[in-house]
């Protein structure tokens, strides 16, 4: 293992001069109302894109010229143009959007109205609203399954996560998890669905056949207090294998085994760690530090934090681009 | 100095400079090698700093990233240079110490006499002792790499000549103090007046930022304390980059220190002349 290490670590000067193919990160700053976007080659900033209010859910549509933001204090979500970083429209998302996802598709936006109970479905080229569904209180994570069948969206404080058949629009089950649920995320062949419940300290592995929680992660870091161990981002590789959990202000990502769900290893990132991304390569994992104000890169390979790029106030959320 | 020494002192071949060298590093590298338990001693210190002191502080400091940090870091990985500073530091005090045994038992004058220049004799036992402090740090980092301490590989082989920099800054340090004191026992006094006071108003500790933010006071001493730049040298190193400030700083104390040593251990006009003949006027 050392010896792995060793001969891994005196290869790292030499990957530099590797040709590497650089991606775009674009990172949303809560507090600043901007997106803030980088290089990830380089890790420079290259442009900074002034937004609507409190912009915090962030992703690119299928095609990648556009880049969606939930700009939860204007009520809408911006689209802007990935090449003259101009907003060309908005869509109807209603009132204070905070998280969204796409359709496998890429022709729907599924949308979490934080303030009004309720997920919003716009279709993407019409720009207009297509379904509501009646969730719990404060709708926030959306994950879609691979198939595009099932929507699970978390409500902050019914602690539930909601299974939403996206052909008739109706929940179909709720599944109890801990406190503050967050995040919803799909394994990419669909055999689990990862919650992670930000006051309950747990992530719940739920099984989508039969809507049962198979595994109740749990994290436990040396010298910190329980309650700072509050899991709010979640990422698992594309083979399913790895799965990286944004732990908020223990300042760690927990590395988890997503096959044995058992914990790995913690890294130390910047404070309040808050949403993740993978480069679409899966070389390296992005991690936004809402309080440091910066970005925190992983090394997916070496399993190490290997550098941090500046970006603007309390950064949110994060999403990085093919090209 | 009379023409009669300078001319010998000219006529000396290289060979015999390499003579002594060597007779005084294996002497110094002998006594490192038979003091077993002093180089546990040198080794338990800073590991007890590693593994109690930075644990028990993982969470009440925060470090946020500095250079040459490119990430966030752990206390125990922000002390880690600090701690190589340390034990070259101890390691100086200790070989000045064994040089004021030396002299107490009179071995001093044997080297003393030797007819080679002074401040070869004296640079001599100083590299002497910086190679021994070297070999302790390289030791420290060994076993730190087992505790999660991993600079990147290359900062490894940086980092040699900052510590020997350092480790002679320091050692130079510990030869102008032991032609100040007197007897052994007052180098307790020494560990007491000098070394805690530079260990802990220094950045090994704290990032300087943290310190000027409870006491500006503090951080000024901080500022003027030479060891500060020694463990920022040797930090700058570990991860392949070089500061300037540190480096000329830690250079320009190594001669100054060094040419206040020869200056002391100088018979004819030093601390030393003036100790002995207080000694002979009051037996």
């Amino acid at each position: 293992m050392r010896i792995a290490a060793i001969l891994l670590g005196s290869a790292l000067p030499f990957l530099p001069m590797l040709p590497a193919s650089a991606f775009t990160a674009y990172v949303s700053n809560e507090g600043s109302n901007t997106v803030t976007v980088f290089d990830t080659d380089t890790f420079e900033v290259t442009a900074t894109i002034p937004v609507g209010q409190r912009p915090r859910g962030i992703q690119l549509t299928k095609d990648g010229k556009h880049l969606l933001v939930a700009v939860g204090d204007d009520d809408t979500i911006e689209i802007v143009d990935t090449a003259t970083h101009e907003i060309v429209g908005t869509l109807p998302s209603g009132p204070d959007p905070e998280l969204f996802t796409l359709s496998p598709d890429g022709n729907l936006v599924y949308i979490a109205n934080e303030d009004d109970n309720m997920v919003t479905i716009v279709d993407l080229a019409e720009r207009a609203p297509v379904g509501e569904v009646q969730v719990g209180v404060e709708p926030e994570g959306m994950g879609i399954s691979p198939d595009g069948k099932i929507l699970v969206n978390t409500s902050e404080t019914t602690n539930m996560a909601h299974f939403i058949d996206t052909e008739t629009h109706e929940i179909v089950a709720n599944v109890l998890v801990d406190s503050r649920p967050r995040i919803a995320e799909f394994k990419q062949d669909g055999s689990e669905v990862w919650v992670s419940a930000e006051i309950g300290g747990t992530v719940s592995v739920i099984d989508p056949a039969t809507k049962e929680i198979k595994k109740k992660i749990t994290f436990e870091i040396p010298g910190l207090r329980a309650e700072s161990i509050q899991p709010v981002g979640v990422r698992i590789t594309k083979d399913g294998t790895k799965a990286y959990v944004a732990l908020g202000p223990a300042n760690r990502i927990a590395v988890i085994d997503a096959n044995t769900h058992e914990v790995e290893d913690y890294l130390l990132v910047g404070q309040r760690v808050w949403q993740l991304s993978f480069t679409p390569d899966e070389k390296y994992l992005l991690g936004t530090n809402g309080v440091s104000n910066d970005v925190s890169v992983v090394d997916v390979e070496s399993g190490k934090v290997v550098n941090t790029v500046q970006v603007g106030e309390l950064p949110w959320g994060v999403t990085v681009s093919e090209n | 100095m009379s023409p009669e020494t300078s001319r010998r002192e000219a006529g000396f071949p290289l060979s015999a400079y390499l003579i002594c060298l060597q007779g005084i590093v294996g002497r110094e590298l002998l006594r490192f090698l038979h003091q077993r338990e002093r180089f546990v001693a040198a080794l338990v210190r800073p590991l007890v700093w590693l593994f109690i002191f930075a644990a028990g502080f993982r969470q009440v400091l925060g470090v946020s990233i500095i250079p040459p940090y490119t990430v966030y870091v752990l206390y125990e990985v922000y002390i880690t240079p600090g701690l190589l500073a340390m034990i070259q530091l101890f390691n100086g005090m200790q070989s000045s110490m064994s040089m004021v045994y030396d002299r107490e038992t009179g071995s001093m004058r044997t080297l003393l006499v030797s007819p080679l220049p002074r401040w070869f004799l004296l640079s001599s036992k100083l590299w002497a002792g910086t190679l021994v402090s070297v070999v302790q740090a390289y030791a420290f980092l060994a076993i730190a790499w087992f505790w999660g301490i991993e600079p990147p590989l290359w900062g490894y082989l940086a980092v040699l000549p900052a510590l020997f920099l350092s480790g002679l800054m320091l050692g130079a340090l510990g030869m102008l103090l032991s032609s100040l004191v007197r007897q052994l026992e007052n180098f307790a006094g020494v560990m007491n007046f000098l070394i805690f006071p530079m260990f802990f108003a220094s950045s090994a500790l704290y990032p300087l930022w943290r310190v000027r933010e409870s006491s500006p006071l503090l951080y000024r001493i901080c500022e003027l304390n030479p060891f500060t730049y020694a463990v920022e040298l040797i930090r700058f190193a570990l991860y392949l980059r070089v500061e300037p400030v540190a480096l000329a700083v830690v250079f320009g104390c190594t001669v100054l220190f060094m040419v206040g040593a020869v200056l002391a251990y100088d018979p004819a006009r030093g601390f030393l002349a003036r100790q002995q003949h207080d000694a002979g006027g009051h037996p």
